[in-house]
């Protein structure tokens, strides 16, 4: 029986894709048989950040609404063996899945894959209520920014509220220069604020850019520190104790590419 | 102006601290936020305590949590319409 994990934010943009896209793409490198459901109707985005956009036929819509079977709506991604997408609607609103479909579209994936990843939708209005209601663990994803924070500490008040209890934290976006400068909240700050468990912390990269242009996730790209934070965030899942990254040096890899005048 | 830009991003050691003690007070309110079904219950339940040794007036009954800077308070306004006779003095 596969675990359902929804990713969630409260605010917008603050990387609820690109985190599910790294986080599925990782668990299926590592021999994971998973699933990613695009569940921000209407603004569908997981498609592109797995480069997966030409490929869709059938979305979730047309699986809650009986258009389609399952098989025919997943689709199988060509690099990594076990990785799979059911896709977002595009031209329906939030309202056109239930929180009862969506349910038992998570059972329905849980006989099949070990690992279902939902990326929800911005906001706490019913995209929100679907997208967890057939979870049974929760990762929020804050930047360290008042109003990002802000949201996730009502997200933790609703997903607690909802029986998802001690949902794990992810800080994105941090800059270590600006922590230590005093002018970011560092990792400590953001926990003690919210007292949560701490899943993973990944920093400001504008690799990121470059890989979601390309459709690749960078946790693939074993030599960069932004794929290794995700990597990390994939072995914690998969209930590896693995130490937090020392975010105050580049690591070998960026010594050395800073030693060859790259980036 | 130069001393208008040095304090602003000096204060206080570092504009985190800020960030930090904003989200603090921002947070209190936030979770202490109550639904309109608990602050119902709460009314009947006030009504059923107050009504033991007062009449009062039920349809004029507010009960409000009011917040302002860093503290909040539970305020109710309980129009008395009389008192009941004391069973024993
Ligand atoms: N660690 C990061 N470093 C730099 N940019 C990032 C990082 N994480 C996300 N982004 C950028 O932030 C934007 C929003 O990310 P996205 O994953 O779409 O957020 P959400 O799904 O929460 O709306 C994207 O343009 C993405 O490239
Ligand atoms: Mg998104």
């Amino acid at each position: 029986m596969g675990e359902v994990i929804v990713i969630t934010s409260g605010k917008g943009g603050v990387g609820k894709t690109t985190t599910a896209a790294n986080v599925g793409a990782g668990l299926a490198y590592l021999g994971k048989k998973v699933v990613l459901v695009d569940t921000d109707i209407g603004l569908r985005n997981l498609d592109m950040a797995l480069g997966l956009e030409n490929r869709i036929v059938f979305d979730i819509v047309d699986v809650t609404s009986g258009n389609c079977r399952l098989r025919q709506a997943l689709i199988k991604d060509k690099r990594l063996d076990g990785l799979h997408l059911l896709p977002a609607a595009q031209t329906k609103d939030k309202t056109a899945v239930s929180p009862e479909q969506m349910k038992a579209l998570c059972d329905d994936l849980r006989q099949e894959f070990e690992y279902i990843i939902i990326d929800c939708p911005a906001g706490i209005e019913q995209g929100f209520r679907n997208a967890i209601a057939g979870a049974d663990k929760a990762i929020v994803i804050t930047t360290p920014e008042v109003s990002a924070v802000r949201d996730a500490d009502r997200i933790i008040g609703l997903l607690e509220a909802s029986e998802l209890r001690e949902p794990a934290l992810i800080v994105n976006r941090i800059r270590p220069k600006m922590v230590r400068q005093g002018d970011m909240m560092s990792i400590e700050d953001i926990i003690d604020i919210l007292a949560v468990d701490l899943l993973g912390v990944i920093p400001e990269d504008e690799m990121i850019v470059i890989t979601t242009n390309r459709g690749e996730p960078v946790v693939l790209d074993q030599s960069s520190r932004l794929g290794q934070s995700y990597r990390n965030i994939v072995k914690r899942i998969l209930g590896e104790d693995v130490p937090m990254m020392s975010l105050d040096e580049e690591g070998f890899f960026g010594k050395i590419r800073k030693m060859f005048g790259m980036r | 102006m130069l001393e208008f830009f040095t304090r602003l991003f000096n204060r206080d050691g570092g504009s985190k601290n800020v960030a930090k003690e904003r989200l603090r007070l921002v947070l209190v309110h936030d979770r202490a936020s109550i639904s309109p079904q608990l602050l119902e219950t709460l009314k009947a339940e006030i009504i059923q305590v107050i009504s033991n040794h007062m009449e009062i007036d039920e349809s004029a009954l507010e009960v409000n949590l009011d917040s302002s800077g860093n503290t909040m308070a539970l305020v109710a306004n309980i129009p008395v319409k009389g008192m009941k006779r004391a069973a024993e003095a």
